[in-house]
């Protein structure tokens, strides 16, 4: 099938409807994207400050228990009974405490006790107390007591499981208490509280992150503080998670959480198969990090919806567009492929053939009336052309006709004289496609007299054609009255000349064989000089007087020259058609090779002269097209004697 | 065959350290060779000598370093097969501190653990004249990590691993192998009171068989091992990785077969334990020692 208008209009239109409709399609949906992740980070920042305050304010009520225990610890007397009292005091007054040590230095309680450490902690309901250390606790070096005392502030342990408190996991505050000694400070102790994570673990494990997604919470370390999969919780590190599940991009994040950043990133290969986006971000005063798991598929549920819903729309859309565009398609191009079928018809010459009806008033109905003139326009031409072309066929008829009484004039049967012996002549006129102005003519002046004569009028057509009858007619009356070849010509040009307001001339050869002696005497008004060619076959050119053409100018006159024949001498006189005949090439026959063609047959009778000169001519052309008259006339002298 | 019923106690909790004892247990190789085992877990205060002492428990495993110390102080300890060929025993200290060499520790505190983890450094330290600030470690690392020690022990099979899922990559540490420092002391080593051990030979040498059978059935069988091992450290409410157990499993391989061997020895060989024993004399952990023929009772004999 042939791509019509219509099957390009509706290619065009809907590429590019359906690339406008993509476009808006993409940027739909990398902006509700960005929406969606713009409010989940702001659910995320939201749930994080809400939980970051929830610690802030648990976290800085125990701290500043701990810290004013300090530092009554720092003042008044040390004794066994306050140091046990203080405790249980500590957990009657603040609930969220779990519970309370205060661990004293090796012998510094008690010179008699290395290890000396109250602890008053919760169980069923009530508080109870023992004292830690011994062999079997050597509290010294346990992260409570080890880490103030090292760095010599209070600090939050990393949270851990109570071994004793029912596995609760809980996490610690300690803080060192010092007292002036000989003038320094030294340590004394560590006071610590401990309160339980449980709460905490239950915010963050209650907040709602689509279906399937979830909270968690890192400590400093990266291990697990509050995750939905409870085998994790202080068991694993986001790091060690990360090799487990062999998640580069996990430990990176991890990495990221742990330096206290804040971001939002998307995991591949999470949980299974799908990507999730992480939204993270710091609790700076524990150092440890909120992340919230949006599961990818999920959180983009919407915005996937709403694109596949529109990409059906907008695939109906097209369709239709499509249907539109291809009815509307084809009712412009209904009346243009029926004219087009017309214009057929009326190529194939039937012109009187009804075109459609194009009723529309737009560049379709336009068209159809530029059909409809064109078509009387052409009836009209075609009838105007057939009447004239019969006029030029009349015209061309009478022309031949004319050309025929122009070469009817001219000698044509020979031998012309078959009574006399004394001479023997031939010529030959080879007229070009269109007329042309050559003549020939021989004829008695007297029984001993016998003039011959060639020659050219200038210029072609019809006034050639009358000029050349002129031209022979006269020359006949006028060499008829005797007088010499030079007169002849002089008195030719006076009579031509008169009235000529043409300015058409002639060339002309004239010579009078006297047949007893074989005496020739010529006049040459302007042509080609003629072969003269002896018996013994010399052959030359006969010596011309550069006299004037006929017919151009009044009041000319003509020597007249005088050769004497032996028998068997020749006379070849010629047109410049044989001359300045041309091949294909544009080069010329010239005279040489026409010297070389009758030179090369010394013994060849006058009509023999011309057929070989006019061989070698057509051998040269070789079918080129001939654009001049062709006129030769050969003359032999024979003598009187084998007359006689 | 009547089954004796037989107590070892670990230097340890429960963890992959140990994997050998736990698969020829699981796998039944104790029972193959007529031995009933009850492996007694360790821990932080528990020391094995002190358990065999008290009769608490047959056997005991123990580096080679604390048994010798064991047996100054007075337990009459054999060892009936050197597990460990290599120490493990490692110092890591944070490449951004500008820590280069062992040298650079000269002044800082470095962590450390009970005694018998203090010989290798102390000795190194004492070789490389330099004098540094020994901070007692806790069990967590929380002390390095916030900045309180300078360098910390680690065994290469488990704390240094530890800071690598505290999220510390290997190139921001700079470590220093004691095996790679003319400070290799063999480490476990399964060991009895010498009274134990002339009771009943054969017990010991199937003790050791079939301990031998399961760590080479565990590095056959890695992923089940590790499997059996968290199932007991679950049990045992010991926190549990994968991961850490799996790098665990692999580290002991390299520390029990060192160079790709293919079979587990058990052998300690006259020349290491008289190293040792000149290495431990010199730095004054003890003053006596055991003769080689009488302290090894395993092995190639």
């Amino acid at each position: 099938m042939r791509r019509g208008i219509s099957f390009r209009l509706t290619v065009l239109v809907l590429a590019c409807s359906s690339l406008i409709f993509c476009i808006i399609l993409g940027y739909n949906y990398i902006i509700s994207r960005g929406i969606i992740v713009r409010m989940a980070e702001e659910k995320g920042d939201y749930l994080a400050s809400n939980t970051g305050q929830r610690l802030a304010e648990v976290f800085s009520s125990v701290s500043t228990v701990v810290d004013d225990m300090a530092q009554s610890l720092e003042n008044g007397a040390l004794t066994e009974e306050r140091v046990r009292r203080m405790g249980g005091q500590v957990l009657r007054n603040h609930p969220e405490i779990f519970g309370t040590a205060i661990g004293f230095e090796a012998y510094r309680f008690d010179p008699y006790r290395k290890y000396f450490a109250p602890y008053h902690y919760r169980m069923n309901g009530g508080v109870v107390s023992t004292i830690l250390g011994g062999d079997g606790y050597q509290y010294f070096y346990m992260d409570w007591y080890q880490l103030p005392r090292e760095l010599g502030e209070s600090i939050w342990t990393e949270p851990y499981f109570d071994e004793g408190g029912g596995g609760a996991l809980i996490t610690t505050y300690s803080a060192p208490f010092y007292r002036e000694e000989n003038g320094q400070r030294r340590l004394v102790g560590v006071v610590t509280a401990d309160i339980s994570l449980g709460w905490l673990q239950d915010l963050v494990s209650g907040i709602d992150v689509c279906d399937t997604g979830y909270g968690f919470l890192l400590s400093r370390y990266g291990a697990y503080i509050s995750h939905p999969d409870s085998d994790l919780i202080m068991n694993e590190t986001i790091f060690s998670r990360a090799e487990e599940l062999g998640l580069p991009d996990l430990r990176e994040l991890g990495r990221r959480m742990r330096k206290g950043d804040k971001g939002f990133v998307e995991l591949a290969g999470f949980q299974g198969l799908e990507s999730v986006f992480v939204y993270y971000l710091p609790l700076p005063m524990q150092h440890w990090s909120f992340g919230l798991v949006f599961p990818k598929a999920e959180l983009f549920a919407d915005v996937s919806r709403l694109s596949s819903v529109m990409s059906g729309m907008g695939i109906a859309g097209i369709g239709v567009l499509a249907g539109l565009i291809l009815l509307l398609s084809r009712t412009i191009t209904r009346p243009l492929r029926l004219l087009t079928t017309a214009a057929r018809e009326i190529a194939s010459g039937n012109l009187d053939l009804q075109l459609p009806e194009v009723s529309s008033r737009d560049e379709v109905g336009e068209l159809a009336g530029s059909f409809q003139t064109m078509r009387t326009s052409l009836k009209s031409y075609i009838a105007d052309l057939t009447e004239t072309t019969a006029a030029k066929e009349r015209i061309e008829s009478e022309l031949s006709i004319a050309r025929e009484i122009q070469m009817g004039i001219l000698p044509k049967l020979f031998p012309a004289f078959p009574e006399r012996s004394e001479f023997d002549i031939f010529a030959s006129i080879e007229p070009a496609r269109e007329v042309g102005g050559d003549l020939y003519d021989f004829f008695f002046v007297d029984d001993n007299h016998f003039c011959f004569l060639v020659g050219d009028v200038s210029g072609k057509g019809v006034p050639a054609a009358l000029f050349m009858a002129v031209t022979k007619t006269l020359l006949k009356v006028v060499a008829e009255t005797g007088l010499e070849p030079g007169e002849v010509l002089a008195k030719v040009n006076d009579d031509l000349a008169e009235e000529n307001d043409s300015c058409m001339f002639v060339t002309l050869f004239l010579a009078v064989l006297d047949v007893r002696n074989g005496e020739v005497r010529y006049a040459n008004a302007g042509h080609n000089p003629p072969l003269y060619v002896q018996a013994a076959g010399a052959v030359e050119w006969v010596p011309s007087a550069c006299e004037p053409m006929a017919g151009a100018m009044e009041g000319m006159t003509y020597s007249t020259g005088t050769m004497h024949f032996s028998p068997g001498d020749r006379l070849f006189i010629y047109t410049d058609g044989v001359t300045e005949a041309m091949n294909r090439d544009s080069d010329l026959y010239t005279e040489e090779r026409l010297l070389e063609d009758i030179a090369a047959h010394p013994q060849a009778s006058a009509a023999e002269i011309i057929r070989e000169v006019d061989a070698g001519i057509k051998t040269f052309t070789a079918g080129a097209e001939q654009s001049d008259d062709i006129t030769m006339l050969a003359m032999t002298y024979l003598g009187t004697t084998s007359a006689k | 065959m009547a089954q004796k019923s037989v107590r070892l106690v670990l230097q340890w909790y429960p963890q992959t350290q140990f994997a050998g004892f736990y698969v020829a247990r699981e796998k039944g190789f104790y029972i193959r060779q007529g031995i009933d085992l009850n492996i007694l877990s360790g821990g932080a205060d528990i020391s094995p000598s002190n358990v065999l002492k008290q009769g608490k428990a047959d056997f005991g495993t123990m580096f080679l370093s604390t048994a010798l110390e064991a047996h100054y102080s007075g337990v009459d300890l054999v060892n009936v097969g050197q597990i460990v060929r290599e120490s493990a025993l490692m110092l890591v200290a944070r490449k951004d501190s500008g820590i280069r060499t062992i040298q650079d520790l000269s002044g800082k505190r470095v962590g450390m653990w009970g005694p018998e983890f203090q010989l290798q450094p102390l000795a190194l330290f004492k070789q490389e004249g330099i004098i540094v600030d020994v901070v007692r470690q806790s069990p967590s690392f929380e002390l390095f990590m916030r900045g309180g020690l300078d360098a910390v022990s680690a065994m290469w099979y488990n704390e240094y691993h530890t800071l690598v899922s505290y999220g510390l990559n290997p190139d921001e540490m700079v470590t220093f192998r004691f095996s790679d420092m003319g400070q290799n002391l063999p480490e476990d080593g399964i060991y009895c009171l010498a009274s134990t051990y002339r009771e009943d030979p054969e017990l010991a040498r199937s003790l050791v068989k079939a301990t031998v059978q399961g760590w080479e059935y565990a590095f056959a069988h890695p992923d089940e091992a590790l499997d059996i091992v968290l199932d007991v450290m679950k049990k045992n409410n010991v926190r549990a990785n994968r991961a850490h157990q799996r790098w665990m499993l692999n580290r002991m391989r390299d520390i029990i077969r060192p160079g790709d061997r293919e079979n587990v020895s058990t052998d300690l060989s006259g020349e290491t334990y008289e190293a040792v024993v000149r290495n431990m004399l010199d730095s004054g952990f003890i003053r006596s020692a055991p003769e080689y023929e009488r302290f090894f009772q395993g092995g190639a004999r």
